[in-house]
C-alpha cells in the first residue's frame, strides 16, 4: 500500500512523470527526490501524470508546491495531469488549484 | 484505539476512519476528506509533537455524533509529545505559497469544530467535530 512507483518518459523536449500509488508523509521523501533529480534535465515542461494517484496529503501538496518553485527557477514549466476526485478536492481545500497549471491529459499538457 | 505514530500506519487509520465516518452516515466524498484531516493531524504529530521520531503512542477515539438526523462524527487524538500554545496553532496564510504548514488549514477546512488543549501531563488533544449538511 506503501509503495510509490514512477515512471519517466520522455516525449520530444517534455518530460512526463507518471505516478502510481499513494503520495503521503511516507512516501513523499524519495518522490521529492525523484522530481528533483528530473528538475535537473531542464526539460521545457515537466508533466506529472496524476490518474494512478487515488490519495495524496499535505506533504504530497507541499512537494509539489516545491518542485514547481525549482522547476520555474530554471526557466521551465510544470503541469499536473489527470487528478482523480479525491486528488482534485485537496487542491481546492488548499487553494492551489489556481496556483498550478492542471489540465485533464497529458496530450493537452505536452501541447500547452 | 492506540496506534505507533509511523507514517506507514496511517494508510491503515484513514480506512477505519472512513469506515466509521461512513457508518453513521456520512456521504462518501464527506468520509473522504474526514479522513484526510485525521490524517493531518496524526502526520502533524509524528512531525511536531514528537519531532519525527517514529513508535511513539497516539491515541484517537471516534464517536457517533449524530443530532437532529444529522450524522456527525467527533474525533479526539492524543499525544504524549511536546505541549504547544494552542494559539499558535493556526492555519497559514494561503497567499504565502510554500511547502509545509497546509494541515492544520485542511483540518479547520474540513471538520466544523477543531479545538486543541494541552493534556494532562504531556503531550496535546485535538478534538474534532463534523455534522453532516443534512
Amino acid at each position: 500500500m506503501s509503495d510509490l512507483e514512477t515512471n519517466v518518459e520522455r516525449v520530444g523536449d517534455a518530460l512526463v512523470v507518471s505516478v502510481r500509488g499513494e503520495i503521503t508523509l511516507a512516501q513523499t521523501p524519495s518522490f521529492h527526490q525523484s522530481l528533483v533529480t528530473l528538475c535537473a534535465q531542464t526539460p521545457r515542461i515537466l508533466v506529472v501524470d496524476l490518474s494512478a494517484v487515488p490519495y495524496m496529503d499535505s506533504s504530497g501538496v507541499g512537494t509539489l508546491v516545491d518542485i514547481y518553485r525549482k522547476i520555474r527557477a530554471r526557466g521551465c514549466n510544470m503541469a499536473l495531469v489527470g487528478l482523480t476526485d479525491t486528488v482534485r478536492s485537496l487542491f481546492e481545500i488548499t487553494k492551489l488549484d489556481s496556483f498550478f497549471t492542471i489540465l485533464p491529459t497529458r496530450d493537452e499538457a505536452i501541447k500547452s | 484505539m492506540r496506534i505507533s505514530g509511523d507514517p506507514h500506519q496511517l494508510a491503515a487509520v484513514r480506512i477505519q476512519v472512513q469506515t466509521f465516518a461512513r457508518d453513521v452516515g456520512f456521504a462518501d466524498s464527506d468520509c473522504v476528506h474526514i479522513a484526510l484531516a485525521v490524517d493531518e493531524a496524526l502526520a502533524n504529530v509524528i512531525e511536531h509533537s514528537y519531532g519525527g521520531r517514529c513508535g511513539e503512542p497516539i491515541d484517537i477515539e471516534l464517536a457517533d455524533a449524530g443530532h437532529k438526523g444529522r450524522a456527525g462524527i467527533q474525533i479526539k487524538v492524543r499525544d504524549y509529545g511536546r505541549q504547544v500554545d494552542p494559539g499558535v496553532i493556526r492555519s497559514r496564510e494561503l497567499e504565502n505559497v510554500r511547502p509545509g504548514g497546509l494541515g492544520v488549514h485542511i483540518i479547520r477546512s474540513v471538520m466544523d469544530e477543531v479545538d486543541y488543549t494541552p493534556a494532562d501531563g504531556a503531550g496535546m488533544v485535538l478534538v474534532m467535530k463534523k455534522l453532516s449538511r443534512s
